[in-house]
């Protein structure tokens, strides 16, 4: 069968096969004949969107970050059509004891910050340097205890926010960052103790993941119907409510640009990538 | 914007990890999506929390003004009630699910597809709430209800005697198990009385196997024997796939076979624990031949033509079974010599002759009952005669 389209999402969850197993369903019920390709990796998926393998890429935000640099390098035109109403404005948060003693950000001089994985906008590169622009540079002014689960995903694997939350309890840590509404999410399971903890220090909102767009490739047609589609999926339809509850959002909305520049120079204060977009952060596995 | 909004929410100090979500729900319960609810509250992670709570539940937030989402009235747009809680319908819907009956079923789970038993009127009986209520009173303990220590001790031929006849109602009851619990499954839970009374059986029948094994290990340590040919007809049984003439043919014609069987027990059994034994398990299944009898009754009523049907069932069975022996022999001397009570040529004769008027009377019962579903006076004596020589 010819395909109109292809996408790209990275499989950081079984979940995700149901997810898109059942958005290609819909969307083929609706017209449009797409498939998708499920990537180990965010790295690998955003060079093959380049190299043309997919027309659409369900991108992380460092993804979408990486995505344009190699872009315009190459001189490659992309978009982004849509995101999720869960993709805006989030924030992120840097959490202390309730009784530890702690202040504000320069009391975290020489104390151990805990941090999800290497990659993770959210749970790493964003707080940390909330911490450099408050006067504690991570790289020297603190000692940052990294929890490296899943990199490759971006942090799409809480694991590593889990951890620094839970060495934040047991005292490895005397700080951890999370996504904001991991806050309550790790309050509620338990990770973290009711009363237990102070946020310290919170990001300006960010947006968060996007359809990247290679619009070199697919028809014009069929990314505009593809967007439409996806701007239309309705939550009271059963058939698409299951898997919008999976993705974690009530709508689509169309994408926006300027929620990312925080991420963007968080990743040059980090020297995350070299000058030809690798990763070049330590220790970066994926 | 509306900046005064007409309700406001004060939490206090009470915080989303505390249950702060209860109140803020039952608030925007009372206004329409879109109006707008003013939260306030001291807890110090109030805003934080506030913010991911919005953000998961569809609610838009502005400052301390949360905007009431659409998400939970589109979750409920398109959802049904399974039915009306106290009366079954007609038909079950297999997109209901396992939802309680009355329940409401959001749209597009998953349909409950091994239940294919979904009309009312191929499972019900109109007793069967009643049958259930009883069932469940009756539940008995068989270490409360029978007195194990009252187990005189026998003759040797009379205690085997007795220990193949229980070995024989093992078997025989571990079909009767076997048979509602196949179906079970299959039947839309909407049709819930009618489970729960098949859930009773089955327990009722797990106990008669433990009561039976016990009693044949009371001075024993050895059973007696199973004829292939008993089995076989035990099996057929289970083959059944139609529901109405598995029970039929498991209730209607076994177990009210056994009726006559367990009263003969009662009656000629020389110790007290088999007596017993015989009259506890006589109640439980005089309960399964009044369900079995009364839906078969349902069924012909509101379905005439299915007599042909059952007609056919009893043939087929009957030619099923043509190759086999029926009843063990083993089983047949061990019911002659327990009628007879003592090895003399007077009690010999009295025992088999009771045997044989014990077949009578089951042959009537069968034949009466056959005619409560409108089979003629012939008709029923011809399919009585039909009906499996193992009894059940």
């Amino acid at each position: 069968m010819a395909v109109d389209l292809r996408l790209g999402a990275v499989a950081y969850d079984p979940k995700v096969v149901t997810i898109w197993d059942g958005f290609r369903e819909w969307f083929r019920a609706n017209g449009l004949v797409m498939d998708y390709v499920l990537y180990s990796n965010y790295e690998h998926q955003v060079q093959e969107l380049l190299a043309g393998r997919i027309d659409v890429a369900w991108n992380s935000p460092l993804a979408w970050l990486l995505a344009r640099r190699l872009a315009s390098a190459a001189g490659v035109c992309l978009s982004v059509p849509a995101m999720r109403d869960t993709d805006r404005d989030l924030t992120s948060i840097v959490v202390v004891r309730a009784d530890a003693g702690i202040s504000s950000v320069a009391d975290l001089r020489d104390r151990v910050v805990a941090t999800g994985a290497v990659d993770s906008p959210q749970g790493t590169l964003l707080p940390l340097d909330l911490l450099r622009e408050q006067g504690v540079d991570p790289n020297c002014d603190a000692l940052v205890r990294r929890f490296d689960v899943g990199v490759g995903l971006h942090g799409d694997h809480v694991g590593g926010e889990r951890a620094a939350a839970r060495a934040l309890v047991t005292g490895e840590a005397d700080a951890a960052c999370m996504l904001a509404a991991n806050h309550l999410v790790f309050t509620h399971d338990g990770t973290l103790p009711a009363r237990s903890t102070t946020v310290l220090a919170e990001t300006a909102p960010f947006d968060h993941c996007n359809m990247t767009v290679n619009e070199s490739l697919a028809g014009p047609k069929a990314i505009g119907r593809f967007t439409e589609l996806l701007l239309s999926m309705d939550y009271a339809d059963g058939r698409v409510r299951p898997l919008l509850d999976l993705e974690g959002l009530k709508r689509w909305l169309p994408g926006r640009l300027d929620h990312y520049d925080a991420l963007e120079r968080a990743v040059d204060h980090a020297h995350f990538w070299d000058s030809d977009g690798r990763v070049a952060a330590a220790d970066h596995r994926s | 914007m509306d900046a005064s909004p007409r309700l406001t929410i004060d939490l206090d100090g009470l915080g989303f990890d505390a249950g702060a979500h209860l109140l803020v729900t039952h608030v925007l319960g009372q206004v329409a999506a879109g109006e707008r609810v003013r939260v306030v509250g001291t807890d110090p992670h109030l805003r934080l929390h506030l913010t991911a709570w919005c953000r998961s539940e569809g609610h838009d937030l502005d400052g301390d003004l949360v905007r009431k989402g659409t998400a939970r009235a589109d979750r409920w747009r398109d959802a049904v009630r399974a039915g009306a809680p106290r009366v079954p319908s007609p038909s079950a819907d297999p997109a209901w699910g396992l939802a309680a009956r009355g329940a409401l079923v959001e749209d597009h789970g998953p349909p409950l597809a091994r239940a294919d038993l979904v009309d009312r009127d191929a499972v019900w009986a109109d007793i069967v709430p009643k049958l259930y209520a009883q069932a469940a009173a009756g539940q008995w303990d068989p270490d409360a209800a029978i007195d194990w220590t009252a187990g005189e001790w026998l003759p040797d031929e009379v205690e085997d005697a007795v220990v193949q006849v229980m070995t024989y109602l093992i078997e025989n009851e571990q079909a009767a198990l076997a048979v509602p619990a196949a179906h079970i499954a299959r039947i839309h839970p909407h049709f819930r009385e009618v489970i729960a009374f098949l859930a009773t059986q089955v327990a009722d029948e797990a106990r008669h196997v433990e009561v039976f094994t016990r009693r044949a290990l009371l001075h024993r340590e050895a059973l007696g024997t199973s004829s292939a040919g008993g089995r076989a007809s035990l099996q057929t049984l289970l083959e059944e796939p139609d529901f109405t003439m598995a029970s039929l043919m498991l209730s209607v014609l076994g177990e009210g076979t056994f009726l006559d069987l367990l009263t003969f027990l009662e009656r000629y059994a020389p110790d007290a624990v088999t007596r017993r034994v015989a009259q506890l398990v006589r109640t439980d299944e005089a309960r399964h031949v009044a369900f079995g009898q009364a839906h078969l009754e349902h069924r012909v009523a509101v379905e005439p033509d299915l007599r042909p049907r059952v007609r056919l069932a009893i043939e087929r069975r009957h030619d099923a079974l043509r190759q086999s022996a029926g009843l063990n022999a083993d089983v047949r001397d061990a019911l002659a010599l327990l009628a007879a009570g003592a090895f003399t040529t007077h009690a010999i004769s009295a025992g088999w002759q009771r045997v044989q008027e014990l077949e009578r009377t089951m042959h009537d019962g069968r034949r009466r009952r056959l005619g409560r579903l409108g089979f003629s006076h012939e008709e029923a004596d011809e399919l009585s005669a039909l009906h499996t020589r193992n009894f059940m």
